[in-house]
């Protein structure tokens, strides 16, 4: 099992185990961290946004055409935010650290 | 004493609310009752991936099932509830057990409504409303297998669109004269009509259905201008009624849903429901209003659960819903009306457009196909229901957001 650390909104660090093959909103969700993901997860509603550790934005994918046109609206929209949905968690995330953006 | 929480309805609003429950520290018994043997999972993969094969079951649950034991929530799957005493303050569960409560959530959801018509009980008609719904249409839909849908909204349509891209024959049947009537205004439903056409579908509107036909198993349609429809299985998506019948027995009030207030709470202080099953007001909208959809079943079951702990926060949101048609994903928010004016950025041609309707000079709908970037703010500028120019509105060019500024 994979690491993922997380940081709430009120700024508490934390590690979780993560299964590969899911998204990191369904290990958000799964542990409780205050991620809506109404939509769950088919990228239509923005409520599961994290800023992904910059270190970790180029390993990885690129933001898809929906995830990227969603993301660029929101008022609190960084260079390393990303819709966790679209996460999928593999061994090669192992200790990817996402911060849970506010709620909008 | 620990005070016991019950929630009758392990639906989306019903797992919602027992996990929020516990995320806001609620620490007493929590009691989640669900008439299906599935842990609380999410409808709209239904008619689609799920549908398709492309998404194993485990994948629509809202919550991994060890959550339950995990966050001591006592999951009582394949019960229905049969009554409830206020008096007593207990609900009875139809295998004679009776628990007590200090707090009872309603998330009852909604049923499938079904046809009368002659032939309405032959074999072979399926309705579309829980994960063994499906199990049932995707055993039917074998290969070569001709689907006769009756209702051309939104389900009725993801199926044609999943069953087209699997390569069965598909014929709907609707008796509207347009597809989506409920939810899209004429200039959408003929983009989609289109969209249909092309892809294969025999679509059938303003033609009812008068009978389904066969030999103790269902053959074929026969409609209101006197032709067939054949097939080897009917799909019929024409609508949802609310599950109010526990509600209405025991009082509460009842109109169009069980009634409650912004924060989800019923007449009696201690019963609260949330989800499809309720008529709530809506400040935005400026009036009551009953929601078949996932963000309202969420969204009020979390402030549900917040009233049930004495924390009072309304609900109050632009309602928005999606629909996944073949490789158009449409997102609505706002509910349109007849009057409205139309306003489309961008050239439906394209396939990527959005369909925004006025009313009194400010946005009062949307409808996004495969258009996120409108999505957010629309929504913004639904609720803040500034004026917008039309002329400027119409050019694809300007992104919504500048209208929130001016
Ligand atoms: C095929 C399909 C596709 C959909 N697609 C979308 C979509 O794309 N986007 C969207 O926003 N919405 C969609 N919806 C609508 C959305 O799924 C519903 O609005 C949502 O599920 C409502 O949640 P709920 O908890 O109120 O009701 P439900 O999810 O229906 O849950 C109610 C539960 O209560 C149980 N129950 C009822 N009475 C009792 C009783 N007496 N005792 C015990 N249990 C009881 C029922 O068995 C059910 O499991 C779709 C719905 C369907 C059916
Ligand atoms: S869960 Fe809705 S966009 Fe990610």
């Amino acid at each position: 099992m994979a690491k993922l650390i997380v940081t709430t909104r009120e700024g508490e660090t934390s590690e979780v185990e993560g299964e590969r093959g899911i998204s990191v909103m369904e290990i958000l969700r799964d542990n409780d961290f205050e991620v809506a993901a109404i939509c769950g997860g088919c990228c239509s509603c923005a409520t599961c946004h994290v800023y992904v550790d910059e270190e970790w934005m180029d390993k990885l994918p690129a933001r898809e055409e929906d995830e990227r046109e969603l993301l660029e609206e929101l008022e609190s929209f960084k260079d390393n935010s990303r819709l966790s949905c679209q996460i999928e968690f593999t061994d090669d995330l192992d200790g990817l650290q996402v911060t849970i953006a506010p709620d909008e | 004493m620990t005070d016991t929480f019950i929630i009758v309805g392990a639906g989306q609003a019903g797992g919602q609310a027992a996990a929020t429950l516990r995320s806001k520290g609620f620490e007493g018994r929590i009691v989640l009752i669900g008439e299906e043997n599935y842990v609380p999972y999410e409808r709209p993969p239904l008619s689609k991936a799920f549908l398709a094969g492309e998404l194993p079951v485990e994948k629509t649950f809202l919550k991994k099932p060890d959550f339950y034991d995990n966050k001591n929530i006592e999951l009582r799957l394949g019960r229905r509830v049969v009554a409830i005493d206020r008096q007593a303050r207990t609900v009875n569960l139809d295998n004679g057990e009776s628990i007590g409560y200090d707090k009872l959530l309603l998330a009852t959801g909604s049923r499938v409504r079904k046809l009368t018509v002659p032939g309405a009980e032959l074999s072979g008609i399926h309705y579309l409303r829980d994960i063994a719904d499906v199990e049932g249409i995707r055993a039917a839909m074998k290969p070569g297998a001709r689907l006769a849908i009756v209702g051309a909204g939104y389900i009725g349509l993801e199926v044609a669109a999943v069953a087209r891209k699997l390569g069965h024959e598909v014929t709907v049947v609707e008796a509207l004269d347009r597809v989506m009537a409920r939810v899209v205004a004429p200039q959408v439903s003929a983009f989609y009509e289109k969209v249909h056409r092309e892809a294969g579908v025999d679509l059938r509107l303003g033609t009812g259905l008068t009978a389904f036909e066969g030999d103790g198993r269902f053959e074929q349609l026969r409609l209101t201008d006197g032709s067939a429809v054949p097939g080897d299985l009917a799909v019929v998506g024409i609508g949802i009624v609310p599950n109010v019948e526990l509600a209405q027995e025991i009082g509460l009030k009842v109109d169009n849903g069980i009634v409650v207030d912004e924060y989800g709470r019923t007449e009696d202080p201690d019963i609260f429901a949330a989800g499809d099953v309720t008529n709530h007001p809506n400040a935005i909208l400026g009036r009551n209003i009953r929601l078949e959809s996932v963000q309202n079943a969420m969204s009020q079951a979390m402030a549900a659960a917040l009233a049930m702990l004495g924390h009072l926060e309304a609900y109050n949101e632009v309602p928005w819903f999606w629909s996944d048609q073949y490789d158009l994903k449409l997102q609505i928010a706002g509910l349109w009306e007849p009057d409205d004016e139309i306003v489309v950025r961008g050239d439906m041609e394209s396939r990527k457009f959005s369909v925004v309707y006025l009313r009194d000079g400010a946005i009062a709908a949307i409808n996004v196909i495969n258009n996120m970037r409108d999505f957010l703010p629309a929504k913004k500028l639904i609720e803040a229901k500034s004026k917008v120019d039309p002329a400027r509105l119409a050019d694809p060019e300007v992104p919504l957001k500048e209208f929130l500024t001016t």
